[in-house]
């Protein structure tokens, strides 16, 4: 395969050597379980954390004579991926077995697709930031099967096999070798598993190991030729993941600038070090012997197959946030972090719709997200509705409440619960927009100070001292605005 | 194509199989004489000939996402030398 370097070196990036400036180039394979009932190839449950081999069947622990059937939403899924990724659908693509020994792979081999994947290349944008939008290339998708799990630390010389994950579908996805430090692989990793969860095709759960990835990592001069990678197995974690790229990039540059050589091989990130350590020598890890699985006919399907999946698409995250920009007026920023997932955006649209965008999303983002994150409570859980702080934003729009008091509201709603607009109403908390009634506070209050007044009017920033005393009188719920237009016309500022 | 001793002895353990140094020449005729009998195939012409994936003009049948199997651990394990709580006991693997 020939590699096209698609990417302008970026000096932001290079690490800093003894003998000059070295740029990474990462590759990265994500293994996302797809969200289905059944397995891959046979009829026992996904379902996570269940007693040690129970969701086996005869087929999943490779018993004599038993044979793969192919679950049809398994194919969707990987289809509806792909046109989520904006990739080729190859309407015929073809199962290989990959064959290696090791105890939790029953089979022998692993059921996978070599030259013939169902999905071609796509892409993924990257919203980096300063840096811009960063277009990665997808390589391909393929289906597999997972391999069960060895359990190590139970016996002093015994390992434990459980094949509950033994035969569950995986998507593979395979980016181009486009990425260029650690934080652009980690931001790729967020939006695809943001896309595939908009998509509803893998949880992204990387707790529960629904989502890993495999890091190829190569260091060189900037822009130079390519260098000899490295492949970091089963990063289960973003921060690991960056971790893991970070430690492996000065390990090979400090190799390189000694006068060494890579060598090509396997490693894998301790979370407790922070290392990478060699696992594999190189040829018994990549000699797969592939070959096309004899018990599986090549998988085929039509267009209207194809257009059926795409028809049913949810808008996924780019075209939100365009929307979210073009419609509510958003700043790329906050659109971004509105559609980082898509029960955050449902719930902002919720209280946006009808009602001033900016003013929802300042609401959303800083108060109930700030409040749900320090409370650790999803936002579907959330005790504040889209229609109650849809109510708060609509009383701070008309002027019945400051930003201040809104805030006391906010609160008042998270803890009790109630309509907004009631609760403002029984406990007096409306602004004093009346003139008369501020007139009258600010009167006293410069009547009762002249020295105040005196400093003022040789220093107009001081107006703020004479602000705060009225909205105390006021208890907070003079109009702020009213309250200095008629403080400066009365102190003759 | 033909094999040579290395790779018999490459195969052999990829496969998992203890080959003693004394065999290796009787295995690497043996898979010889199989390449050149299967090398035969080379003469036909297939020029334009799409590799044939089924012997029945029939195409892959899918069955519906529904949980039909599984919740059998005791059978699982049957045959496993060692098990424990239904998990199967292997020797130590662990790199």
């Amino acid at each position: 395969m020939t590699i096209v370097d698609t990417r302008t070196p970026n000096p932001k990036y290079f690490i800093k050597g003894a003998t000059g400036d070295w740029e990474m180039v990462l590759g990265l394979e994500v293994h996302a379980q797809v969200t289905s009932e059944s397995k891959l190839f046979s009829g026992s449950s996904t379902e996570f954390g269940q007693p040690p081999n129970n969701n086996v069947s005869f087929v999943d622990a490779a018993m004599p004579g038993m044979l793969p059937v192919i679950n049809e939403e398994c194919v969707r899924q990987a289809v509806r991926t792909g046109l989520g990724l904006k990739a080729q659908i190859n309407k015929r693509s073809i199962f290989d077995r990959k064959n290696y020994f090791y105890p939790d792979l029953p089979q022998g081999y692993q059921i996978s697709q070599f030259q013939d994947p169902i999905v071609g290349e796509g892409k993924i944008y990257l919203d980096m930031g300063e840096e811009g939008e960063v277009e990665i290339g997808v390589e391909r998708l393929h289906l597999e099967q997972d391999a069960g799990k060895s359990i190590h630390d139970q016996h002093p010389n015994m390992s434990f096999v459980d094949l509950n994950r033994s035969g569950v579908a995986l998507m593979e996805i395979v980016s181009k070798p486009d990425l260029r430090c650690s934080d652009e692989a980690k931001a790729y990793i967020n939006k695809l598993r943001t896309i595939l969860r908009y998509l509803g095709t893998c949880d992204g759960n990387m707790e529960q190991g629904s989502m890993r990835a495999d890091i190829n990592v190569s260091v060189r001069r900037p822009g130079g030729e390519f260098g000899t990678r490295c492949e970091i197995k089963n990063v289960n974690s973003v921060r690991f993941a960056g971790q893991a790229i970070e430690f492996e990039a000065r390990r090979q540059i400090d190799i390189l600038e000694d006068g060494g050589e890579i060598d090509q091989e396997t490693r894998l990130f301790d979370p407790k070090t922070g290392e990478t350590r060699s696992m594999r020598s190189k040829e018994e890890a990549h000699d797969y012997r592939y070959f096309p699985c004899p018990d599986l006919l090549p998988l085929e399907f039509d267009d209207a197959f194809i257009e059926e999946l795409a028809k049913d698409l949810p808008e996924l995250p780019d075209e939100k946030r365009a929307r979210f920009i073009n419609d509510f007026g958003l700043t790329a920023y906050d659109a971004s972090v509105l559609v980082a997932d898509r029960e955050s955006a449902t719930y902002y649209e919720a209280v946006a719709n009808g009602r001033d965008g900016k003013l929802a999303a300042n609401w959303v983002i800083n108060e109930l997200f700030g409040r749900l994150n320090k409370e650790d409570v999803a936002v579907v859980d959330s005790p504040v509705s889209a229609k109650q702080l849809g109510g708060i934003v609509d009383l701070i729009s008309k002027g019945d409440i400051s930003g201040k008091i809104a805030k006391d509201l906010f609160e008042i709603v998270w803890t009790e619960g109630g309509d907004p607009a009631a609760i403002v109403e029984e406990r007096g908390m409306k602004q004093v927009t009346d003139t008369g009634a501020i007139e009258k506070i600010v009167d006293e209050i410069i009547a009762g100070n002249p020295d105040q007044v005196a400093k003022a009017q040789d220093n107009p920033k001081l107006v703020g001292w004479f602000v705060g005393q009225v909205m105390k009188a006021s208890q907070g719920k003079a109009n702020p605005q009213a309250v200095n237009e008629i403080l400066k016309a009365k102190l003759g500022l | 194509m033909s094999v040579d001793a290395d790779t018999v002895k490459r195969i052999g353990r990829l496969a998992r199989i203890k080959i003693e140094d004394g065999d290796v020449d009787k295995l690497k005729d043996e898979l010889n004489t199989i390449l050149d009998f299967v090398e035969q195939l080379s003469e036909v012409n297939v020029e334009g000939v799409e590799a044939m994936t089924s012997v029945a003009p029939m195409a892959l049948r899918r069955r519906e996402d529904a949980v039909t199997d599984g919740g059998y651990p005791d059978k699982i394990v049957a045959n496993s030398p060692i098990s424990e709580d239904n998990f199967f006991m292997v020797p130590k693997v662990v790199e």
